[in-house]
């Protein structure tokens, strides 16, 4: 008789702006296993287990610990059960010193004050009795990062954590931190602890644990024994086939070489590499793709060639002109058009209309304004066409944009950067948090574009849309490019996964050919 | 420029600038406070003017300057409270509760004063008490240094003593500690429990009674009457001394101190003659060129 | 008319309406005929053209201040300068109407001109201390308010005081600089066209122009307008000056077309209200006039109160927190707005 101590039945979970994040999703744990939760970013994991640790609540569904129907109102309440959570991105606050970090919320007290040497001396009898090495007395801020997550565990185990969620524990470990983390997720589960891991690191929750849980697209595909899967399975689990919606890519000729981007070094603020040595070019006429799990230094590198950050090392060309010397309206002014992959933060005036956002690149422009003053019918009848070519669902061009679910907010962002038909387009995560009808206008969109003659760089974590749009992929892989492939068509979907997944790579001369 | 220097290097200079610190410093306290968990008390200023009146008023209806402190500390909590509730719960904009709890104070204590004293200037026609000043024994007679540091009001040592307080609060206790926890990153003392609205609140209702302390001072013990705005401005330089003070209890202590002394140079140098209009520009002119010199610095420092 | 704007304006119709309630709670406590004052306070105002004509008068200089404001929080800058800036203006302005002879129409235009440049100047500062190295211009300008004041009171008791008059006032402004009077058996002068003027060009420069939309969006998102290439160091610093010119207006205005000299030996109060006008009409311009009025409304229908029955005007400012708190407060009446506008979004 299996000893399920925990079970999540038929949870949902829909947010106010309409993404159903969990579909009557299942949930089972055992005591004492080490369970992999698995999917692709946006696939849900990281919801159901908020859901768990009280943080989000279930639009329906129930969660049964050790029998009982539990409500959770906060973390609080889940702590209260033995639940505890370390989050991809750590709780700590850097100024403190570890102990207090740990003692944060339950603080030894002598009189009025804090006993300082109480904490000091429970975290080291807790480090000690998990086999952490940790020094109480260090600023957390100032500590690795593998040291770091070590103090997000202990915090959890201090609160009586009997089940441990990990959130892509991995995900910001070097190899030889990861051989660390499992030796002591190994001996927490000797010592009683039941473990989830979230992951999409497939070798990884080979090697750690007990049994598999897949979710993809919000819904669960299957809970599996991990021994009898192996890891090409189980990514197909992951990214799934689908029908794809069709699109006919025409031959286009190539034009000269517009996004050019040589030998780039990046690193962080405690010197951990984030590119390395990364050279690429993309020729007017073409799509490539960049694919890779997310984390792996594309959001960095996005960032240096569309100036929001400092170059350390290397240095980038678009349109013939070294970005280092351009303001951002400069650049905008060679052609350069961008998709961000934060459409609410960077890509969108949430309190603006759609007029006010769609018109953001030309409202400089003849045709848009004269002598200074806004042409306003121009601008209206502009917005209403994209509205109309989009397929925007709204009330008209006056509609506030933070009021449009998320794909219609990205259709408005893809229309002002395509209209102004730059020759640079750099798409970053163009259809994420999309719906499939929205997903599909944009890609249509993207393939307009490059007929044209546009040279885009497309950056995306779906496998589908990468394989759909580009002509030509590198893979990155830990900040590095580890695959080209110049044709996509040669490719296929499990060939393109392994060298996301770091397994496969190819040699130098190969990769070379990508610049 | 003799006499000038003569003014400065005497000890009633220097006992002046313990003086004129003195509602500075307890406001600058507050700010520090409400700051490190994350709320910045934009009323301040209008804080101390509401307790400066309570202060005076309850001390003459009930005769006693000690009734009149708690009841000018318990306004300075109560309006706190208010701003409290409309910038954490209803998510009123932190500056614009600011600046309604200033108009509040502006204009609602003159509006008191005439109704209780039938005068909208001051308020001697009533007998409100003052707080006592302190001779200390024995260092009292210490040459130079003595006359500097003893004989001052009692709330001139609390304000000194504040800054301890402050100090050991927030580096000691686990209320410091949580407030600390909850201004540099809320999500780590969500993680651990802690009721963030809450732990704000109570950081913005001290910060209130360490301001209704200052404003206390001002009708209580600067001078023994209240008169209209005569906060003048306080609250904001204790604003701008908590900011370059970079919100530490000892860093903001020593500016504070700093516009206490362009305060007490201001009243000195009015002696000698130079227009009284641009001499009390002083403190203001000072704290100008203080922010502007912080700002240029923390500029330079983020372009590395 | 989306729901969501409708929302706003009920919101601040109800905060008007509860400030007017608490107007009528203090009247009540403090008042010997309590009926009667609350019908003063109501109705008092629109019993006679001359008191009309007041509503107008007070509004002019409320406009202005409320119009520098509007600018302001329309670009997420809350600098409080205006204040320092009417006075200061007002004195230099004063000092042109004094001195400089000028032909009669002329006069008045030069002397708002020297105060809507000196407004700009002085803005100026915190404008840049802002833009480019990021200093609260909260701070910078409300010390610059006291400063401005120290320097304004200075003129007057140094340079242009009567001392033929025993109390703290200018000389005489000239005929040929006053503004002259546009509504019979009123004080309404022309700085009303003034101020209409002004109205309307901040309106245009606001909603139609591409420097005003720039500085909308660096408002409402900078990340959003650093990323389509805005420049935000110009645009703060253009909305400091636009503030500065219209604070420096108001104030010049209001000295020649109300007074014959310069009589303020304190900060007149205009600065902070513009603020709380601002809020009240959501940082529209066609909005602040008509909060404006309702402002002036409430004032003369205080000064009337006070008039007959011993109520300081100064009861003003706790309707005006009221009304600040209220009306800016996001969440209040929030659970109504979720239930309103989430049955249209489905």
């Amino acid at each position: 008789m299996d000893n399920y101590i925990l079970k999540m039945e038929n949870i949902t979970k829909t947010y106010s702006n309409g993404i159903v994040a969990n579909k009557n999703v299942d949930f089972s744990l055992k005591e004492g296993e080490i369970h992999a939760l698995v999917g692709e970013n946006g696939a849900g994991k990281t919801t159901l287990m908020q859901i768990l640790f009280g943080m989000e609540k279930p639009s329906s569904g129930s969660i049964f610990l050790n029998g009982e129907e539990l409500t959770l109102s906060s973390s609080k309440d889940a702590i209260r059960h033995g639940i505890g959570m370390v989050h991809q991105h750590f709780m700590l606050v850097e100024s403190f010193t570890v102990a207090e970090n740990i003692i944060l919320g339950m603080e030894p007290k002598s009189g009025i004050s804090i006993n300082e040497s109480e904490a000091v001396a429970y975290t080291k009898e807790l480090g000690e009795k998990y086999n952490f090495e940790i020094d109480p007395n260090a600023i957390t801020g100032m500590l690795p990062v593998g040291i770091k997550q070590k103090v997000e565990i202990l915090k959890a185990l201090a609160r009586g954590a009997k089940i441990l969620i990990l959130d892509e524990p991995t995900a910001v470990l070097a190899p030889q931190e990861t051989e660390q983390l499992f030796k002591e997720l190994l001996y927490l589960k000797e010592q009683g602890h039941t473990i989830i891991f979230i992951s999409h690191k497939i070798r990884e929750v080979k090697r750690i644990s007990n049994r598999v849980t897949i979710m993809r697209a919000g819904m669960c595909e299957g809970t599996f024994e991990t021994a009898d899967q192996t890891e090409q399975e189980i990514s197909r689990k992951i990214v799934g086939f689908e029908i794809n919606t069709e699109l006919k890519k025409k031959e286009t000729d190539l034009k000269e070489p517009r996004i050019r981007v040589n030998h780039i070094d990046y690193h962080d603020k405690e010197n951990v590499s984030i590119l390395k040595n990364v050279s690429f070019s993309v020729r007017g006429g073409m799509i490539l793709g960049i694919a890779g799990i997310q984390g792996n230094g594309q959001v960095e590198l996005i960032e240096l060639i569309t100036k929001g950050r400092k170059l350390m090392s290397g240095d980038i060309e678009i349109n013939g002109q070294n970005i280092e010397n351009l303001t951002m309206k400069q650049l905008r002014g060679t052609g350069f058009g961008y998709i961000p992959e934060d459409r609410v933060r960077q890509g969108i005036a949430r309190a603006g209309t759609i007029t006010e956002n769609v018109i953001s690149n030309e409202y400089n422009h003849k045709g848009f304004s004269r002598y200074g003053i806004l042409l306003r019918k121009k601008c209206n009848h502009f917005a209403a066409t994209q509205i109309k070519n989009y397929e925007i669902k709204c009330s008209g061009a006056s509609h506030k944009v933070g009021m449009l679910s998320g794909g219609n907010m990205q259709k408005v962002v893809v229309a002002r950067e395509c209209d102004a038909l730059p020759k640079v387009l750099i798409a970053e995560q163009p259809t994420r948090g999309v719906d499939l009808g929205a997903a599909h206008i944009i890609h249509k969109q993207l393939l307009r574009m490059r007929d044209e003659g546009c040279a885009i760089l497309l950056v995306s974590a779906d496998l589908n849309e990468i394989m759909k749009l580009s002509d030509a992929v590198i893979v990155i892989y830990e900040g590095e490019i580890v695959a080209y492939y110049p044709d996509i068509s040669a490719v296929s979907e499990e060939q393109l996964g392994l060298c996301m997944l770091g397994i496969e790579r190819h040699d130098e001369e190969t990769i070379k050919g990508v610049i | 420029m003799g006499t000038l220097f003569s003014m400065i290097f005497t000890t009633d200079f220097f006992y002046s600038i313990l003086r004129v610190t003195t509602p500075i410093l307890f406001a600058s306290m507050g700010a520090v406070v409400a700051n490190l968990a994350g709320t910045p008390n934009i009323a301040l200023e209008g804080i101390m003017l509401i307790t400066a009146f309570i202060g005076m008023y309850v001390s003459f209806i009930s005769t006693s300057a000690w009734i009149g402190l708690i009841a000018a500390v318990g306004a300075g909590m109560l309006a706190a409270g208010i701003l409290a509730f409309f910038t954490l719960y209803y998510r009123t904009n932190v500056i614009l509760g600011g600046i309604a709890i200033n108009s509040l104070a502006s204009g609602g204590t003159i509006f008191f004063l005439y109704l209780v004293a039938s005068d909208k200037g001051t308020s001697i026609s009533l007998a409100s008490k003052v707080l006592p000043q302190i001779n200390i024994p024995l260092i009292q007679d210490i040459p130079v240094l003595g006359r500097i540091i003893s004989g001052h009001n009692l709330l001139t040592y609390l304000s000194i003593l504040s800054v301890a307080v402050v100090y050991y609060t927030i580096k000691r206790t686990p209320l410091g500690l949580r407030m600390r926890a909850v201004g540099e990153k809320q999500e780590a003392a969500e993680s651990v429990g802690i009721n963030v609205i809450k732990t704000k609140a109570i950081a913005i209702i001290i910060s209130g009674a360490l301001a209704g302390f200052g404003g206390a001072f001002m009708s209580m013990g600067y001078v023994s009457w209240f008169s209209r705005d005569m906060v003048s401005g306080r609250g904001w330089i204790a604003i701008a001394a908590e900011a370059m003070g970079r919100t530490t209890a000892l860093g903001t202590a020593v500016t504070s101190l700093l516009f206490g002394t362009a305060d007490a140079f201001a009243n000195s140098v009015s002696v000698l003659g130079w227009p009284a209009d641009l001499v009390n520009t002083i403190p203001y002119c000072a704290t100008l060129v203080g922010l502007f010199i912080f700002s240029v610095r923390e500029y330079r420092k983020r372009q590395q | 008319m989306s729901r969501e704007r409708s929302f706003q304006i009920l919101r601040t119709v109800v905060s008007m309406l509860i400030a007017t309630l608490v107007a009528f709670v203090i009247i009540i406590l403090v008042s010997e005929t309590p009926m009667a004052s609350i019908k003063t306070f109501i109705i008092g105002p629109f019993t006679s053209g001359r008191y009309l004509g007041n509503i107008v008068e007070v509004a002019i200089p409320l406009t202005f201040s409320g119009l520098a404001m509007a600018v302001l929080f329309q670009t997420s800058l809350f600098n409080l300068g205006a204040e320092g800036i009417f006075f200061l203006s007002g004195a230099i302005g004063s000092l042109v109407a004094i001195w400089v002879p000028l032909p009669a129409f002329i006069h008045p235009l030069v002397a708002i001109l020297a105060g809507a440049i000196v407004g700009a100047v002085i803005m100026f500062i915190p404008g840049v201390l802002k833009a480019k190295f990021g200093a609260s211009e909260l701070v910078t300008s409300l010390m610059l308010n006291n400063i401005l004041l120290g320097v304004g009171c200075y003129i007057l008791n140094h340079v242009m005081r009567d001392a033929s008059v025993s109390s703290l006032v200018s000389l005489k402004f000239s005929e040929s600089a006053l503004l002259s009077k546009l509504i019979p058996g009123t004080k309404v002068h022309t700085g009303l066209l003034i101020v209409i003027a002004a109205v309307v060009i901040i309106y245009i420069f606001l909603y139609k122009s591409k420097w005003g939309y720039e500085l909308r969006m660096t408002g409402i998102n900078t990340a959003f307008a650093k990323y389509s290439g805005i420049n935000i160091v110009k645009v703060i610093i253009l909305a400091h000056l636009i503030a500065g010119i219209l604070a420096g207006t108001g104030g010049v205005v209001e000295n020649l077309g109300m007074h014959k000299r310069f009589e303020w030996t304190a900060l007149p109060g205009y600065g902070f209200d513009g603020a709380m006008i601002a809020t009240l009409a959501g940082n529209n311009p066609i909005g602040v006039v008509g909060a404006a009025l309702f402002v002036a409304y409430l004032r003369i229908g205080a000064d009337l109160v006070n008039r007959f029955s011993d109520i300081p005007t100064e009861m003003i400012s706790i309707l005006q927190c009221v009304i600040i708190l209220l009306v800016s407060a996001e969440r209040f009446l929030y659970k109504y707005k979720q239930k309103w506008i989430e049955k249209e979004a489905r």
